[in-house]
Order: C-alpha cells, then sequence, then structure tokens
C-alpha cells in the first residue's frame, strides 16, 4: 500500500473538483494557486482577482506580457472574453458582499470549529501583512483551505484552538490537505474522503480534533501518475 | 468659511514666488512639471498613495517628492514598496513615520529596515477595509460596522455590536491630506480613466483626499473623453500632471 501523501499539484487537482460549474471564484496563494489548471474540462468558472478582475484568465506568454493586467501577485495574466476590469473597493463589494461563490485559501491552521489562521506565523520577523483574506475568508459563500495536513515538525495543522493570529472565526467549509478532505459542521469535523493508500485512523492520528466518520470513507479519485 | 482648495497651489506659488504657477487661474488644474505639482507638500502631511501589484502606481509623484524632501509624512498605501521603487525610496530617505497598510510586502526593504529599527508607527488594515474606509470618508460616513476581522487582533479597542444575531466592529472612515495617484488619461477639467488593473485603489483615493494630484500618461482637450467612460469624475481631481508610466519589479 502506498503511503505517499500527495503532492501541491495533486491536492490541486482534488480541489479543483469542488468548482461548480458557472461559479465566481478566488483562489489565494500558495496551492490555490495551482488549482486554475485542474479545472475540468466540462466545468466553466470566472475566476476573480481583488485588484479589481472579473473573468481572469491563465498567465500572459513570454513576450505578450501587458504590466497592467497583473493577478493579486504581480504575474501578468490574461482577460477572457466577458471580462470585465473595477476598482479594488468594487472587487472588495464582491468579496465581502457574499457574492464570490466559492473561495480558496492557503492555510496555517484550522481549528474545529472553522477558525482559519493563515496571515502570520508568531514570532515571525517583520511587519507581517493581512491583504485581502479577511475579507475573503468572512465573505465568501463556501471557503475551501488547502494544506499539508501537518506542519514541518509533524504537528498537526488542524486543531482544537487556532494558536497563531486569526484570518476569521468559524469561516472555513471545507479543508483538502495531502492526507484528506474534511468538511467543518456544527457536529465537528466530518471525513469526507483519505487520499489513497491512508486509512481514517491514520488520517485521525495526524489530526489534533476528533474526527467523525463512517465505516467506509471513500478513496479521493485522482488521476494515475 | 470655505477654503477652497483649488486656490491653494495658487496661494502658495504666490507666497512662495513660484511665477509659473502663481500665473495659473484658479480653475487651472494641469501643471507643467512633477516638481512643481509637488511642490508645496509640507512636512507631516498624511498621502494616500494609488497602486497594486506593481500597476497603477503614481510613481513619477513618489520620485517627485523624493527630491522635493517632505518630512515626517504619513502614508495610507496597499503595501511599502519594491527596494527602492515604488515608496521604497521614500522610506530609505527616511521621509515616512506614520503607515497604514493591508499589506506592507515581502519586498519592501526599506520599510522594514525602519520597522524594525522602531521609527514607523504601523497600523494594518484587511484590504477590502482599508478600500471601504476610504470610501467612507469620500462619502461623508464617519465610521461603519464590518464584520472583517471579528475575534482576530484587527478588532482591538473596536467597539463591538451584534446585529440581526451577528458580531460586528466599528470601523473608522480613513482620509488624507493628500492623494497621489495614477491614471491612463486626463482632460483639462481633471475626468479621469484608468486602464485595465491599473485602476485598483487610485478612483476610491481621489475621494477620500482634500487634494488629489493625479499623474496620467496623456491630457486630452476637455470633452475628448466619452462622458459614459469616465471613472473618477474632475470633481474629485486637483491637480493633474503629464508624466510617462514607470514601472519597478
Amino acid at each position: 500500500m502506498s503511503r505517499a501523501r500527495l503532492t501541491r499539484e495533486q491536492i490541486a487537482e482534488r480541489s479543483a473538483l469542488e468548482l461548480p460549474d458557472g461559479a465566481y471564484v478566488n483562489l489565494g496563494w500558495g496551492i490555490p494557486n495551482l488549482i486554475a489548471s485542474y479545472v475540468p474540462a466540462d466545468v466553466t468558472v470566472y475566476f476573480h482577482s481583488e485588484n479589481g478582475i472579473l473573468g481572469m484568465g491563465p498567465r500572459a506568454k513570454p513576450g505578450e506580457e501587458d504590466f497592467d493586467l497583473v493577478d493579486a501577485m504581480k504575474v501578468p495574466v490574461t482577460l477572457l472574453p466577458g471580462g470585465a476590469y473595477f476598482s479594488q473597493d468594487d472587487a472588495h463589494v464582491m468579496t465581502r458582499g457574499g457574492h464570490l461563490d466559492i473561495c480558496i485559501l492557503g492555510g496555517l491552521q484550522v481549528s474545529a470549529r472553522g477558525d482559519l489562521a493563515n496571515w502570520r506565523v508568531p514570532g515571525a520577523k517583520g511587519a507581517g501583512g493581512i491583504g485581502g483574506a479577511m475579507d475573503i475568508s468572512v465573505g465568501a459563500q463556501k471557503l475551501i483551505v488547502t494544506m499539508e495536513h501537518t506542519a514541518k515538525d509533524g504537528s498537526p495543522k488542524i486543531v482544537s484552538t487556532c494558536s497563531y493570529p486569526l484570518t476569521a472565526i468559524e469561516c472555513v467549509d471545507t479543508i483538502i490537505t495531502d492526507v484528506a478532505v474534511l468538511d467543518v459542521t456544527p457536529e465537528g469535523l466530518v471525513l469526507r474522503e483519505v487520499a489513497p493508500g491512508f486509512t481514517p485512523e491514520e488520517v485521525q492520528a495526524l489530526t489534533e480534533p476528533k474526527l467523525r466518520y463512517s465505516v467506509h470513507v471513500p478513496v479521493m479519485a485522482l488521476k494515475p501518475r | 468659511m470655505t477654503y477652497r482648495i483649488i486656490a491653494e497651489h495658487i496661494y502658495r506659488a504666490i507666497r512662495d514666488k513660484n511665477p509659473e504657477i502663481a500665473k495659473m487661474t484658479l480653475r487651472e488644474k494641469v501643471f507643467p512639471t512633477i516638481d512643481a505639482v509637488v511642490a508645496d507638500i509640507p512636512d507631516g502631511a498624511t498621502i494616500m498613495f494609488g497602486g497594486f501589484g506593481g500597476a497603477g502606481f503614481p510613481n513619477n509623484l513618489i520620485q517627485g517628492l523624493a527630491r522635493q524632501g517632505a518630512r515626517d509624512l504619513g502614508v495610507i498605501s496597499n503595501n511599502c514598496g519594491t527596494g527602492e521603487g515604488e515608496l521604497g525610496i521614500l522610506f530609505k530617505n527616511n521621509q515616512i513615520r506614520r503607515v497604514v497598510a493591508a499589506f506592507p510586502g515581502p519586498g519592501a526593504k526599506y520599510f522594514q529596515e525602519q520597522f524594525d529599527a522602531g521609527k514607523i508607527e504601523l497600523e494594518l488594515v484587511p484590504q477590502g477595509i482599508l478600500c471601504e474606509r476610504m470610501r467612507a470618508f469620500g462619502a461623508g460616513i464617519p465610521a461603519f460596522f464590518s464584520p472583517v476581522g471579528v475575534g482576530t487582533e484587527v478588532a482591538r479597542g473596536k467597539e463591538e455590536r451584534l446585529i440581526r444575531g451577528k458580531r460586528y466592529i466599528l470601523e473608522q472612515a480613513l482620509g488624507a491630506d493628500y492623494a497621489f495617484i495614477r491614471a491612463y488619461r486626463a482632460d483639462h477639467m481633471g475626468n479621469l480613466i484608468y486602464r485595465k488593473a491599473a485602476r485598483n485603489f487610485n478612483p476610491i483615493m481621489a475621494t477620500a483626499a482634500k487634494s488629489t494630484i493625479v499623474e496620467v500618461e496623456e491630457i486630452l482637450a476637455t470633452g475628448a473623453l466619452d462622458p459614459e467612460a469616465i471613472i473618477t469624475p474632475s470633481i474629485f481631481v486637483d491637480r493633474i500632471v503629464q508624466a510617462p508610466g514607470k514601472r519597478y519589479v
């Protein structure tokens, strides 16, 4: 039985399956930024960028960059037919006002009740920065967090209570990691899927709060590689 | 007594014996040079700077302010420069004391140096709330309740209220003495259009400062812009200067 955890690309591939046809979507930094490449062929979604773009297309080809058309990570991108430009306040009318169907952000910690910490590691040098994550977390119709299941030192990133500075409280709906898909419910965390080669008990051992799961937890459907 | 801010540059130019500016009419907004348009920015002023992700920064005005040398400035901006580029030069020159920002940024070398040395007073604000606080100021709303930051360190010291069963915190409107912005085209009245994602914070800031100074790629005759396409109407613009866009990596 394979024990390898999913790669960042595989987490992105699995996350892309959460996107319904026609959804308006914001993708954050890190793993979420990889998801656009894995949207299934029969699904069309519209990407939002908080600097004032809706209908954002792929990265601009080398030589075709327009540096007035960049995403939130400063990368030159393109605009698809039907796309629109607007100001930063209108971009956040969309985030905070609940107009975006799905937002996918990276995470440092997620708590059992769906609190998210993703903007600052305690004790880190420098001033830190919040960016748009707090507005996005509060306003998303559905918030998915993608991250590795455990920190580099092996400690759980899915915790009973976040010890890192919070981005927003009770905001996360789904967590997709390198070993599992979990949903935050009023009854607690529910284990929806496990990565190939992992058992629910093994996922539980890597998770601080108690997980609820059925007798047969499905294995994530991923392309063989 | 209402003080017409539009005449301020004339008054100051006469006082400072700057004949080129002093001969401008009261309604004239187009300035001849970058240095002339920032000449009277006083020490201690609070200034908003547009720009995001390398696009829409008023880099010529920033360079002009670096040459002009005003000190003890307050800055309201999404981020704090990239190396010496964008706002970086003002931090390098030790011209800035106070910062309100959403994401000072990993590339903000000179900001970080000054911040680590304890020379900068910093208020970190969620990006959408930074927008909304300025929008509120420009619209005459002194404060508003917001769900963003509830239960986080952003809520510290702010009034919290339960409205229809949900928790909100009170955010204060945010204004400034000046807004330095970048647009694509202006007409002589000060109507503005922007280009693609270079619009970002610029139109909001234009509404929230006592005096808005805009650098543009091109200045057209009044009436040359399509009224249906104007993003910032001229009432929000006080001074205009033509300068080619500059970009920093």
